[in-house]
């Protein structure tokens, strides 16, 4: 009868409270930004790291993405947060990948790439997009500080028992349509609150057809419906990933983990609170308009009219949107033009996204009036695409080749948006300001950015690739 | 330790939006601090200034009948997006004491509970008619009782809100979570050497 939720959550019980369950973290990521606090609060109240070997941490939200990083990092804000994380998480045990160590990245690409991330596991971390994780078939989630404080000390946080919800994608993507897509149809669908309250299994065949990369861009994006927790149950992509990654189950292990793993989906009775289906078979690629990453239509739509609204709550948001987006009804999608082109973050900055980007990139140029970035989400992602000549196919197409971070996703490093400037990007969130005070984003996925980036405009990647 | 949450009846600010983000509460700029204090001047800063500082007259902070107010009465998914506490903090620092919305995103939520800030959630409706009351009349008053579990609007409209117990407890006593779940470190530990026994890879730790 249970969920994949359900079982992972049930072997998780340390001891209960009312209905509040008093669950086991199993890893805690760690990042420069959301934790400083939570240590001074250890410090303060003369607390030690229970279990510092199941923590792993790493700086990437105010990393700069060129070079000089190595030496010296201008900001002084900045440097001292990370000089912060490497104080606390050395003074506590705490395994570091730091600014020049190859494995540096951002937090959520990392776990996965060293085998942190396994089926069956309960993993947080004090960022929003931990989600990306339940890609494993694990209950990843993100927390607040205070939270991120309470794991440190305890290894485990009081939880109450989300909502079901399965969504099932089902039908083959056509050329060129991705993961990337499919979220932002699901988004728009259920609604940038759809998902509140709920843990989100996604199921089907065309997230079974999934590579785990992709899976991890589905997963990352559930917070953007509202949902914590997004979760795919693991089967042989899931297994074949993880087999030989440092930290997966060593060969004397493996096969009681893997036996142990394909316990965990969800029984074909479970019971779900609520069910959505969404047909994939003639999916287009998405961009979204507005200020929400609910705004997502396909390309070859046009932007939306808020006087045909008919909520007026809905239809004040809009107009607040198109004002910000400085946007008219009816302009078809791919007649707005772009100013920069971002192409990474924790939703799109894995190899598959950087060989899906290149294709389109070879042997074509960024647009004279477009700056663009490849930002690979990690050392390893890097040195990989490296390997596959990737950088050289960008570099010569004129898009800047980047160290790995969150850069222009959030506007807290010095990429990011002039006022006024308009971004296509790969990242996840649209709000106003997000990639900087002024800006303006279309999120879309890695190939239709690079679309984007060699036309001048949000374009539809079937007619420039073709 | 969280802030003792007291019985409030203060000026209500409407912030008449929905899907408020923490993005747009407190920019990512401000978060590179290493202190929960002093964020209040960057709350709501795209809003509350225009490109050159300017305060924006316009925005309900700026406006001289709702300052000082402790209650912020918003629309629907209040607080989605990034899980940053540093937007409980700046709401917080700024005098904020309790959110009405008819609904907030869940890690938000959480964070509110951890530092002594009351998330309230009515029915659409009732946020409705407590906006329009207090644009109507600014400076109007809000009435939030945490004990009694209502809100009472500037017109004398009282509404009901549910909260769980241990957070209302938790709010009220000004409780020390973790020195409460330390109180269970005997299941802890004994929860660690089963699962150790059951799925010993998942103690290949990595500093170990």
């Amino acid at each position: 009868m249970p969920t994949l939720f359900e079982k992972i959550r049930d072997r998780h019980v340390v001891t209960r409270r009312g209905d509040d369950v008093l669950l086991y973290i199993d890893r805690q990521l760690i990042h420069e930004v959301t934790s400083p606090q939570a240590f001074e609060g250890l410090r303060l109240a003369g607390r030690n790291v229970r279990r510092p070997g199941a923590m792993l941490a790493v700086p990437d939200h105010n990393v700069p993405t060129t070079p000089e990083r190595a030496e010296r990092i201008d900001d002084r804000e900045s440097r001292e947060q990370i000089e912060e994380l490497r104080k606390n998480t050395l003074g506590a045990g705490i395994d570091l990948f730091d600014i020049t160590d190859p494995r540096q990245g951002i937090v959520h690409i990392i776990g996965p790439e060293a085998g942190l991330v396994l089926p069956g596991i309960t993993i947080v971390c004090g960022d929003s997009h931990t989600g990306t994780l339940g890609a494993f078939g694990t209950i990843a989630f993100g927390i607040g500080t205070s939270e991120v404080e309470h794991v440190l000390a305890t290894q485990t946080l009081w939880q109450a028992m989300p909502r079901r919800m399965r969504v099932t994608v089902d039908g083959a993507l056509r050329s060129l349509v991705t993961p990337k897509d499919v979220i932002l149809a699901v988004i728009a669908k259920i609604g940038a609150s759809g998902g509140t309250g709920y843990a989100i299994e996604f199921a089907g065949e065309t997230i079974r057809k999934m590579s785990m990369e992709g899976r991890m861009t589905v997963c990352n994006m559930t917070i953007e419906a509202g949902a914590r927790f997004g979760l795919i149950a693991p089967d042989e992509t899931t297994f074949s990933y993880l087999k030989g990654r440092p930290l997966a189950p060593p060969p004397s292990l493996w096969d009681a983990a893997v036996a142990d793993w394909k316990t965990l989906p969800s029984d074909p009775d479970a019971a779900w609170d609520r069910e959505v289906v969404l047909d994939a078979s003639n999916l287009e690629p998405h961009v979204t308009w507005g200020t929400s990453p609910q705004d997502a239509l396909p390309v070859g739509g046009f932007v939306p009219d808020p006087e045909e609204q008919p909520d007026p709550s809905e239809r004040a948001r809009m107009r607040r949107a198109l004002e910000y987006m400085a946007l008219v009804p009816g302009t078809r999608m791919t007649d707005i033009p772009v100013d920069k082109v971002f192409i990474g973050s924790c939703t799109n900055s894995r190899i598959e996204d950087l060989r899906a980007a290149a294709a389109v990139a070879k042997g074509r140029k960024v647009h004279s009036n477009v700056t663009a970035l490849v930002v690979p989400g990690s050392g390893l992602v890097k040195k990989q695409a490296e390997e596959e000549g990737l950088d050289r196919v960008f570099v010569e197409a004129g898009f800047q080749w980047r160290l790995p971070g969150c850069s222009m996703c959030l506007g807290m490093n010095p990429d990011k948006l002039k006022p006024g400037e308009r971004c296509a990007s790969t990242s996840n969130r649209n709000f106003e300001g997000r990639q900087g005070p002024g800006g303006r984003t279309h999120l879309m996925s890695p190939a239709m950015a690079a679309a984007a980036a060699v036309s001048g405009c949000i374009a539809d990647v079937r007619g420039v690739a073709r | 330790m969280i802030e003792k949450f007291k019985s409030l009846n203060t000026v209500g600010v409407p912030l008449d939006r929905g899907n408020v983000d923490t993005d747009a509460i407190i920019p990512a700029r401000y978060l590179k601090t290493l202190k929960r204090t002093g964020l209040g001047v960057g709350l709501f800063f795209a809003w509350r200034y225009d490109m050159d500082g300017k305060e924006q007259p316009d925005f309900p902070l700026n406006r001289p009948s709702f300052r000082g107010g402790k209650v912020l009465v918003a629309g629907e998914n209040f607080g989605c997006g990034s899980s940053r506490e540093h937007a409980v903090w700046a709401l917080m620092d700024f005098g904020f004491r309790a959110v009405i919305a008819p609904s907030f995103s869940d890690i938000f939520h959480n964070n509110c509970l951890k530092n002594g800030m009351l998330p309230v959630t009515l029915p659409a409706a009732a946020v409705r008619s407590l906006i329009d009351a207090l644009l109507a009349a600014p400076g109007g008053k809000v009435k939030v009782d945490l004990a009694g579990q209502t809100v009472t609007g500037p017109n004398g409209d009282v509404h009901a809100f549910g909260v769980a117990s241990f957070a209302k407890t938790s709010l009220l006593e000004g409780l020390d979570e973790i020195a409460l779940t330390l109180k269970s470190s005997t299941e802890i530990d004994r929860y660690e050497r089963e699962r150790k026994k059951a799925t010993p890879w998942l103690f290949l730790d990595l500093a170990g």
